[in-house]
């Protein structure tokens, strides 16, 4: 008896999809689109172009199961702007993401988070009357923490940017591209 | 060499370029830049009464020559009155290119007269759409379009064109091959199967003991119906034609056990369901054809061919995934073969699971009771009369709904090619326009369209098209008065509760009808007259014909399987049901 892809699945999860598009108009709307069509959610989603003018990477984190993330990357693959999909093994690459965020603080407790935001290596932008706005960069996980902290303080306004993503330099990671169209 | 021409003269000499011989189509004010050069092009443009029309000609044109159909509109609501036959181009793996009008790039985004997103709107039922901001890209984008829409997996490719980009001048410039494929860097389909798959392919061929060739509308795609019959003959195994690759072998040929799914015979649902390997070809594994999935052929192995990996493990996971274009690697798996016979391996006995598929076909061959003496005509006899009193070659066309599966059940299918019909998307209205496109591109043969009156009621101002440019089909109508195949279920699932299925049994007058858009109209009521107009039908050729079958509404669609339930729980025509057991 063979087996069903429902069978196969494990439990959900992050996996991080880096997708190499050439950079044409419309392109983030084809890959979007086509996560909504077919049922996918995004759990966020980050573009830029590369070193290379002509390609741009659009670094996708997706909730799924194994089953039906084999679908996703097979259906992105047939849209004609993706050159290149990898899915990045979280234990094998680097990740990234900046996050912006305003407590309201009175000034005489103003430094706790001064305090806090140079425990985590994070920037002071602006400080106000009764507010300050800091930065973090770091991987998603240690923004966590730190939005958590900062949360007992009251954010007026927080904005992160998604997760950036590439495989480790060592070779097991580089060579874990799913199926690249440019080999 | 560096000569200046206007984007819209670039567009046509483009399309000629291309080998486009016919445009179907219908102009407005953002396309008509590009109808003015078409004046003076060898290009053979036909004017619909409404652009579904040209989608659906130019996927019935598609169809038959498989060369890609193109259809050519304005934007706004032409843009979108296309986006029906999009998407059924592209559920059916129709090669097509729809070149639609846009505003111009000044007014983009402002909702100007007649915008619409186009690109946006037809992204989800296209395999690529493009949006041409300059009059220099257009020649590029047309070839891409072309090759796309032809290459790998075909599909409808569709292109917007702003008037303005149209009427710029541009310096003509023709891409060589090679930069179309470099201008594609992610666009790079795979065409011959992996060796190691091919001979594991041909070890589990070699080790079945009952085995069922599943054959889907790839086949006809790949052009691989030679191969197919190369490969079947070989493994002496029977062969299931899905709706979608009716003809890939001949209905008469002592392998081919006909059409399996929802509606398919009681041999083809039951051969899938008992066999221990399926060697699908080029088949998606619908849900129409398997109905439960976890119940589907559950001791079968599964080879799965396709050149669309998208499709290896979506319903099914395959034992033995190959993709690849299916009439190279049906090739392949036919050289592993005799490789693997001539090395010694021994082809393993399946004469006891032939007699056995044989055996169903004797006790379960497609059935209705015949009207008797004063009865309404029954629609299937007329499909009967149909098939064998038309000529050879004879290219059939349907709508979709019961009269859809009665000439997929009962038509006698010869060769590939001959058989136009709406799958994946079920589109009411489909016939009588891909008639229309049939005929355009096989203008040697005869093109019956058999059309449900509530289909008929959708598309049928193309006939005008047919009479003015003077493309003669033949219509039959099987007018049950009713909304027949949701009547059916109605009949079925929900207690004869009968809701906005009745349509008239008085209006529209269809002979009238037929008459005031210039065709022949005839009438039949009873079984005597079936035949003689069917032939007086087949004997005009200067005209389109219309033949209104009066037939009887209560008649079903057998055998079913309703949606969801297991292929095992096969509901066979009541006459039937007295051997059923005879369906192990
Ligand atoms: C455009 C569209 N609308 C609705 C349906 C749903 N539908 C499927 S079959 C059918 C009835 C078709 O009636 P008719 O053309 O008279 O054919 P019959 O089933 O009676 O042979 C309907 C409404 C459809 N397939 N397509």
């Amino acid at each position: 008896m063979s087996i069903t892809p429902t069978a196969l699945s494990n439990q959900p999860a992050h996996h991080i999809l880096s997708v190499l598009v050439q950079n044409r108009p419309g392109v983030l709307a084809r890959v979007a689109g086509l996560f909504a069509r077919r049922g996918y959610n995004i759990f966020s989603l980050a573009v830029a172009p590369t070193e290379d003018p002509d390609l741009s990477r659009i670094t996708i984190v997706v909730d799924v199961e194994s089953a039906p993330l084999e679908q996703i990357v097979k259906q992105l693959f047939k849209l004609v702007d993706v050159v290149k999909i990898s899915e990045l093994d979280p234990r094998r690459s680097v990740e990234r993401e900046l996050m912006i965020a305003t407590v309201r603080i009175a000034a005489e407790e103003r430094g706790q988070v001064v305090e806090l935001t140079n425990i985590f290596e994070g920037k002071i932008l602006a400080v106000g009357v009764e507010a300050i706005t800091v930065s973090l960069e770091g991987s998603p996980e240690k923004l966590d923490d730190f939005e958590e902290l900062l949360r007992g303080y009251g954010i007026v306004e927080l904005q992160r940017t998604g997760r950036v993503a590439l495989p480790k330099l060592d070779k097991e990671a580089r060579l874990r591209a799913v199926r690249g169209k440019a080999s | 060499m560096s000569e200046k021409i206007t984007g819209a003269q670039a567009l046509i000499r483009a399309l000629e370029k291309e080998k486009v011989d016919t445009i179907f189509g219908l102009p407005g004010g953002c396309i008509l830049p590009a109808y003015d050069p078409l004046l003076s092009s060898p290009i053979r443009h036909i004017l619909v009464r409404h652009e579904q029309g040209a989608g659906h000609m130019a996927e019935g044109y598609a169809h038959v020559t498989g060369r890609p159909g193109v259809a050519m509109v304005t934007s706004g609501p032409a843009a979108t009155n296309m986006v029906t036959p999009l998407c059924d181009a592209y559920m059916d793996s129709i090669p097509m290119v729809c070149i639609t009008g846009q505003v111009s790039t000044t007014a983009i985004g402002t909702d100007a007269f007649q915008e619409c997103d186009t690109v946006g709107i037809t992204r989800s039922v296209t395999k690529h759409n493009e949006l041409i901001m300059s009059p220099d890209e257009i020649p590029l984008m047309v070839r891409q379009a072309f090759h796309i829409a032809t290459t790998g997996r075909p599909g409808p490719v569709l292109l917007d064109l702003p008037k303005d980009v149209l009427q710029n001048s541009m310096t003509w410039h023709w891409p060589t091959d090679e930069e179309v494929v470099e201008s594609l860097p992610g666009y790079k389909p795979t065409m011959k199967g992996h060796p190691r798959m091919i001979k594991e392919a041909a070890r589990l061929i070699l080790e079945a003991k009952q085995p069922v060739l599943y054959v889907g509308g790839g086949v006809l795609k790949a052009r691989a119906a030679e191969a197919l019959l190369e490969l079947a003959e070989m493994v002496d195994a029977p062969v299931v034609t899905t709706l979608m690759a009716r003809g890939a072998i001949p209905d008469d040929h002592p392998l081919c056990i006909g059409m399996p799914g929802m509606h398919g015979n009681a041999t083809a649902v039951t051969a899938m369901q008992k066999s221990d390997l399926l060697v699908t070809l080029g088949a998606r594994f619908d849900d129409r054809i398997t109905g439960k999935v976890d119940a589907f052929a559950p001791d079968a192995k599964i080879i799965h061919v396709d050149i669309d990996p998208a499709e290896q493990g979506k319903v099914r996971r395959p034992d033995v995934p190959i993709v690849g274009d299916c009439r190279l690697v049906i090739e392949e798996i036919v050289k592993a073969l005799k490789d693997m016979l001539q090395g010694g391996a021994v082809k393993p006995d399946i004469s006891a699971w032939k007699s056995r598929v044989s055996g169903w076909q004797e006790q379960f061959p497609l059935h209705y009771a015949a009207a008797e003496p004063g009865d309404a005509l029954k629609p299937q006899y007329c499909l009967e009369q149909l098939r064998d009193n038309s000529p050879e070659g004879t290219i059939l066309c349907s709508g979709v709904g019961q009269h859809q599966m009665w000439s997929s059940q009962y038509w006698n299918f010869k060769e590939p090619y001959t058989w136009v019909n709406s799958g994946g998307l079920g589109t009411m209205g489909f016939s009588i326009p891909a008639a229309i496109g049939a005929k355009v591109g096989r203008p040697d043969r005869t093109v019956w369209a058999v059309d449900g009156d509530g289909c008929f009621q959708m598309t049928a101002q193309e006939l005008v098209t047919a009479s003015v440019e003077r493309i003669p089909i033949k219509v039959a109508v099987l007018n049950n008065s009713y909304l027949g195949m949701v009547r059916q279920w109605q009949e079925m699932f929900y207690e004869e509760r009968y809701s906005e299925v009745y349509l008239s049994p008085e209006v529209p007058d269809f002979v009238k009808w037929a008459e005031a858009m210039g065709c022949v109209g005839i009438r039949v009521e009873s079984p005597e007259e079936v035949q003689p107009a069917i032939e007086k039908a087949n004997s005009i050729d200067d005209r389109s014909v219309v033949v209104e079958f009066r037939v009887d509404a209560s008649e079903k669609v057998f055998p079913m399987i309703p949606a969801g339930q297991s292929n095992d729980d096969i509901l066979l025509h009541p006459d039937q049901c007295s051997v059923r057991e005879y369906l192990r």
